[in-house]
């Protein structure tokens, strides 16, 4: 019985281990392969690649010849910054109001809030586009900032409602029993613990933004290209290189962007829980 | 009932001069009319006859379910979803295993890979999978050059291969719910379990499954909404002869500009894919309830 059970657990080991590692490898390999791409000397993005050289982020630095790319990465930055903006202020907002609330309406708007998330968001950018369209708006940044609002505000509420949960109530209490007005409590007490749940949720609503495609498909148009719309166009038709830089400089962006968040609000301890 | 009531907090000294509920009215306000009422003129516009819009009638939905394509496509659609749910377990599940089993600084490293490729844009990961699976990718040049193929397989654009990209793409959204609920676990479980003579396959199936199902559940709903819906990696590495519904909401609404038609299709797409999540979500449910009754 022993040795069948070293058996068991000696092909468990090697089961488990086998189809792990090959997890990791299918996580890892595509980034480090299309890193070592972009720095092809070729004019073809074959693996391995022949040769180094700069060549394709030096045409993606360009900025006569690249100058779709920068406009679309410009606006990318631009719609992620304000509908982050907005999405802190109403997302806080209606978290601080409704997190602790346990009337059925505030669930209900609770839920309403976060359907965002489980809704396709391809049904949501066809309806914007329709609704904006029909009521007699034309396609702007301002019309792609409010549709991106909406579906990213879920992270910041997510976040923040997570934090104000854990927040001690006797804390509230005892500031405004010691005579402290509401706001000043809100301003002193209640905002500085909850800052690293805002800023944890900013940060996935921010990225969220960069990387939106179902609601930029629709709402953006030549003039408001977008850089994931831009980066399909790259690879739809005939395959250009420089979606190697790109994706070379994005990697190393987010790669920083991670350390950053790690150290500064504990990012990835905080998408755990 | 007044909403001093309803929010149940003792009664501040200096209360804000408004309730506390009325801070969500501005997120509340934005939802109706940018997210609500286009939903509301999306169906609307799926109950007209003709792409000008000015015949109201059923005739775009007799259209499409009356055609036996559509149904081809919402079953493709879904089948891609469960294929790529069943090959991020498969995968994903023993990655988990391992992480719940490993030092706390090996799990900072591995925390980090996973939660990596989430941050990186979509588009980024989709143009990956081109340089992996293409006639002179990866793939392959090792399978050539190991003497197993003659000539390069075709990877791009077929169901194969947008499975594979796929379960890459979707990954971290199964493994962070799962090892969330998992390091939750009391590892005192596994002890006795063992203790009391089950081997590690049993410890498995018969304690940490059942204890993990609520995680796995949320990561099975996170990556068929995901996958289902995925329009890029979809059209990039499916190509235009694998139909999705994406592809087909696409082509109606911005190529052909049938915007009628492209409702019916993008509601197709929302009432399928919420069936399977509230399924999922029920079963889930189901499960927990069995675990912890």
């Amino acid at each position: 019985m022993g040795r069948r059970r070293s058996l068991g657990d000696l092909s468990y080991s090697l089961v488990i281990g086998t189809l792990a590692t090959l997890a990791l490898l299918i996580i890892v390999s595509p980034v480090v392969i299309v890193l070592t791409t972009s720095f092809t000397e070729g004019r073809s993005l074959k693996f391995p690649p022949t040769g180094f050289s700069l060549q394709w982020y030096e045409a993606l630095f360009d900025a006569s010849q690249s100058r779709q790319i920068h406009r679309a990465v410009y606006n990318s930055l631009e719609v992620a910054a304000w509908s982050t903006g907005f999405g802190i202020l109403f997302g806080s907002m209606a978290s601080l109001g409704l997190a602790r609330n346990r009337h059925r309406l505030a669930r209900v708007a609770d839920g309403l809030f976060m359907s965002p998330l489980v809704l396709p968001g391809l049904t949501f950018g066809l309806a914007a586009l329709m609704y904006f369209t029909l009521i007699g708006f034309r396609p702007s940044l301002n019309l792609i900032i409010a549709g991106h609002m909406i579906v990213t505000v879920p992270f910041i509420i997510r976040t923040t409602s997570a934090s104000i949960s854990q927040l001690d109530p006797a804390l509230n209490d005892s500031s405004q029993s010691l005579g402290a007005s509401w706001l000043y409590t809100m301003r002193r007490v209640t905002l500085p613990l909850i800052a690293p749940g805002i800023f944890a949720g900013a940060f996935l609503a921010f990225m969220a933004s960069i990387d939106n495609v179902p609601v930029s498909l629709f709402l953006s148009t030549a003039r408001t290209d977008m850089l994931p719309i831009r980066m399909w166009g790259m690879m739809e038709s005939t395959l250009d290189p420089r979606i190697a830089a790109v994706s070379g400089v994005l990697i190393a962006a987010a790669f920083l962007l991670m350390l950053v968040m790690e150290w500064t609000v504990g990012l990835t301890r905080r998408m755990r829980d | 009932m007044t909403p001093e009531r309803a929010t149940g907090v003792a009664r501040p000294r200096r209360k804000l001069p408004l309730a506390e509920w009325q801070l969500a009215l501005p997120l509340a306000l934005a939802f109706a009319s940018i997210f609500l009422a286009p939903l509301v003129m999306l169906v609307g516009v799926s109950f007209f006859n003709d792409d000008k819009i000015t015949q109201p009638g059923i005739g775009q939905w007799v259209k499409f379910l009356g055609d036996p394509f559509s149904y081809k496509v919402i079953a493709d659609t879904m089948l891609l979803g469960i294929k790529t749910v069943c090959a991020t377990i498969v995968i994903g599940y023993p990655l988990a295993l391992i992480y719940l089993d490993a030092s706390p600084r090996l799990q900072k490293v591995l925390i980090f890979i996973i939660v990596m490729p989430l941050l990186l844009s979509v588009v980024v990961r989709t143009f990956a999978w081109i340089v992996v699976l293409g006639r002179e990718g990866v793939v392959n040049t090792l399978l050539l050059q190991l003497g197993i193929i003659s000539e390069p397989l075709r990877l791009l654009q077929t169901e194969l291969g947008l499975v594979i990209s796929l379960t890459q793409i979707e990954m971290p959204l199964m493994l962070l719910p799962l090892i969330s609920v998992m390091s939750r676990l009391d590892p005192n479980l596994r002890d006795a379990s063992s203790a009391l003579g089950a081997s590690r396959w049993r410890t498995l199936f018969k304690v940490i499954v059942p204890l993990s199902m609520p995680g796995l559940v949320a990561g099975c709903l996170l990556v068929f909404a995901s996958s289902t819906t995925a329009f890029i990696s979809q059209t990039v590495i499916g190509g235009v002869r694998l139909i999705y519904l994406p592809l087909l909401i696409w082509q109606q609404s911005l190529v052909v500009f049938n915007w009628p038609f492209a409702a019916v299709v993008s509601l197709t797409l929302l009432v399928s894919v919420l069936t399977v999540v509230s399924a999922l979500s029920y079963l889930g449910r189901r499960s927990g309830g069995y675990v912890h009754g």
